[in-house]
């Protein structure tokens, strides 16, 4: 029982951590259908951003309320980091393409190339070794659960808090903004959306904006709480995962995503005491393409517009 | 149209400019912003060019060199202002511009209707071709003959099969590399090279028939289950089976050797008969002629193919699922055909590759390789073989090209960025299919769609 919670409990908060990464993808595929293999990168600039905040300028292991804010402000500064790169990647690698009416496939490979580019750049400017997070208190127990050993630590409370915070705010942006609506309204039919007054560049810009402010938040707190550590390629196995938790639920669907990178998260972190941990990969993949063959469109079904 | 024009003569224009009026003032001009563009790209300029970083001991040190290096930094932001004053203000250097390109397609022109005239220009292009690389790899180094094999000759392989595979049947797979390693573990099996050993050790060239069957099959498994999905959530699914075959090749040590590999060499093809004895060792020539013996054979097979009654049934399959179906295709059958082929050719490669160089583990087959066979094929041209192939070629040599310019380390962040000026640039690759250029040229001016990966994920629901 006790190792049942354990395992409950890591997989919670990987779980929830795929989920905020996983609605920048099906954000951008509600309202442009595609893949943005890109926002891998930046999960990994929301590492670094929030990495070199904290070693340029935090001190060397506050106490107290200022641990907190500094806590606060690197997952701040990794959220706009990576909404920067994001909104970068619209504007140069996307925007183009989108005017000239390209075909998918080259949003696919203009997105693999920038992809390229950022996690390349990050590892010539940084250097190639994993740098150290530095923390900014003892990853101490807070609590156990009710009647049981288990223990839960302050990291995993913090990923999993600012997850959920994440997440109740953007299904509130989602569906009770005007920008939500026009998110929505872009994922049903973006023609008829344009046609309707709805400023499709201006959505789809923010719309990256949005994903790259959680897929940021997402990289600093795998970063600061899960690895302890960054390296340019920390986005592309979270990134696949975060796609296949994506589609899990039914890609272009944000409680999809959500529900999605909870279950993947927890689907792992039971593999462990299953099958062992070198199997966590495989059992992922595996559930993707069985939930894909019985329920081809996901398992809250795809639309953005329609069930988010 | 000419209903209106009595009318228009009695019609007073009001005496206001209405040009003017609507002219924003001059620093509200766009011209003014794109400069900021091109400065900050100026920017970016001098960091990507800048040094390499330090790592953990001086965070911030390239950040630091690249800021204060003002004359690197004036040199970049020049250039990209220099660019911006080109593109505001170059209309004068354009017209000539535009007559020499045009003179240049005139003269161009009589050549290219011979070759179009007939199947005897084409025959003698592909001759000339091979000859050429017949002949190259024999004058040049040693290490550049290992990269013609190891890293052109076997992507050329591969990225002719995943023409077919996505060029053709419009099926975007991201887990081809999968049977490629599928091909590499079969030599390295028949061989007596896993942990497991096979009833009867083969010679690699027996091998052959064997592990592109073996990849065929893999691909019929693989494709019926999901080849109905569409789209998006068939590339995950590849990508997950990708996955699949590379972590079981990591981690069923007692078959596959685990994360180490092979447990013994794999040996070289050799020839044992009737008193011939000839084993090929580590010299890449002939694995270069046999590369290039395949690669003729199947580009000659596939274009045939494109042409037939199955080429014409993938190009239905591709543009519209939905009325090929409607008209009486057995599209499932149709894509699994495309699958199994592309899945065969890219076992052939990795047989090449794993007879070649002896030793492999799950490392020579990460997912990265799919996706960079990928970006060849739509770089080269989606659904060309000409294209394809050169796209492979150019992508292939330009990192060991660049290596002697650039850090090593930096090759690929240049491929990245010239990926995405490609596809802003020239989106349909280097040399495009015609259809797939016509389609791309259509979808620009508003008509019509021009994907190639079937439906847009959100039709099905």
């Amino acid at each position: 029982m006790s190792s049942f919670l354990d395992y409950l409990t890591l997989g919670i908060v990987l779980g929830s951590m795929y989920a905020i990464f996983a609605i920048g993808y099906t954000l951008v595929y509600g309202v442009l259908q595609l893949i943005n293999f890109a926002h891998s990168e930046v999960f990994m600039t929301g590492g670094f951003v929030g990495m070199i905040v904290l070693t340029e300028f935090a001190p060397s292991r506050p106490h107290g309320f200022p641990s907190v804010l500094w806590m606060v402000i690197g997952c701040l500064s990794g959220m706009v980091g990576g909404a920067a790169i994001a909104w970068c990647l619209e504007r140069v690698a996307y925007r183009p393409l989108r005017k000239a009416h390209a075909p998918r496939l080259v949003f696919l490979l203009s997105a693999v190339g920038a992809s390229f580019f950022l996690y390349n750049l990050c590892g010539k400017l940084f250097g190639r070794t994993p740098i150290q997070v530095p923390s900014l208190y003892t990853n101490s127990v807070l609590f156990h659960w009710p009647g049981t050993s288990v223990e839960v630590r302050v990291n995993q409370v913090v990923v999993v808090g600012a997850a959920v915070v994440m997440m109740i705010a953007l299904d509130r942006v989602v569906n009770r903004t005007k920008l939500g609506s026009g998110i929505r309204a872009v994922a049903q039919d973006a023609e008829t959306a344009g046609l309707m007054g709805v400023d499709i560049d201006r959505v789809v810009s923010r719309t990256f904006v949005i994903g790259g402010l959680l897929g940021g938040a997402a990289g600093f707190l795998y970063g600061y709480a899960v690895s302890g550590q960054v390296v340019f390629t920390m986005g592309f196995v979270p990134g696949i995962k975060a796609f296949a938790a994506a589609v899990l639920g039914g890609i272009g669907n944000v409680r999809g995503a959500m529900l999605g990178g909870l279950l993947l998260g927890v689907i792992e972190s039971f593999t462990v005491p299953l099958l062992g941990s070198e199997w966590i990969d495989v059992a992922a993949f595996v559930i993707l393409v069985l939930v894909l063959m019985f329920r081809p469109t996901g398992l809250l079904g795809e639309r953005l517009g329609r069930s988010a | 149209m000419s209903g209106g024009t009595a009318s228009e003569e009695s019609f007073r224009r009001p005496k206001v400019d209405v040009a003017r009026l609507r002219r924003d003032a001059w620093y509200r001009r766009p011209r003014w912003r794109r400069l900021l563009g091109f400065v900050v790209a100026g920017l970016a300029l001098a960091v990507v060019t800048g040094p390499q970083g330090a790592g953990s001991t001086a965070l911030m040190s390239s950040l630091k060199a690249t800021f204060t290096s003002v004359p690197r930094l004036g040199v970049c932001v020049g250039i990209g202002v220099l660019l911006w004053a080109v593109r505001e203000f170059g209309a004068p250097l354009r017209a000539p511009a535009r007559t020499a390109q045009d003179g240049v397609a005139r003269g161009v022109a009589p050549l290219r209707r011979f070759y179009a005239a007939g199947v005897w220009p084409k025959l003698a292009v592909g001759a000339l071709v091979l000859l050429a690389g017949a002949v190259i790899p024999n004058l040049l180094s040693p290490t550049w003959q290992v990269v013609f094999v190891e890293q052109m000759g076997v992507y050329l392989l591969l990225a002719v099969g995943l023409n077919v595979v996505i060029g053709w049947a419009g099926l975007l797979d991201l887990g081809f590399v999968a049977f490629y390693a599928v091909g590499a573990y079969s030599v390295a099996f028949w061989t007596g090279s896993l942990p497991v050993q096979p009833p009867v050790v083969l010679n690699p060239f027996v091998v052959i028939p064997i592990a592109v069957l073996t990849c065929l099959a893999a691909g019929l498994l693989l494709g019926t289950p999901t080849l109905r999905l569409r789209g998006d959530y068939l590339a995950i699914v590849t990508l997950g089976f990708h996955e699949i075959v590379y972590l079981v090749a990591k981690n069923a040590d007692g078959f596959t050797g685990g994360s180490r590999g092979t447990t013994k060499m794999i040996p070289h093809p050799s020839i044992h008969l009737f008193g011939l004895d000839y084993n090929w060792m580590f010299d890449p020539l002939p694995y270069w002629y046999l590369i290039l013996a395949f690669t003729a054979i199947l580009v000659v097979l596939f274009s045939r193919l494109e042409n037939s009654r199955i080429g014409r049934a993938w190009t239905a399959v591709r543009e519209d699922e939905v009325a090929a179906q409607a008209s009486g295709l057995n599209t499932v059958r149709y894509k699994l055909m495309a699958f199994a082929i592309g899945a065969s050719t890219s076992g052939l490669a990795g047989v090449v590759y794993a007879s070649k160089v002896g030793f492999i583990n799950p490392d020579n087959f990460p997912l990265l390789a799919s996706i960079l066979v990928l970006s060849y094929v739509i770089f080269g041209g989606m659904g060309s073989i000409a294209g394809v192939l050169v796209g492979t070629a150019l992508l292939t040599l330009l990192p060991q090209w660049l290596k002697s310019y650039v850090p090593a380390e930096d090759r690929y962040m240049y491929l990245g960025g010239l990926l995405v000026a490609m596809m802003i640039f020239r989106p349909q690759g280097v040399i495009p299919s015609r259809r797939r250029q016509r389609e791309i040229k259509l979808a620009e001016s508003g008509v019509g769609g021009a994907d190639a990966t079937g439906a847009a994920g959100g039709t099905t629901s």
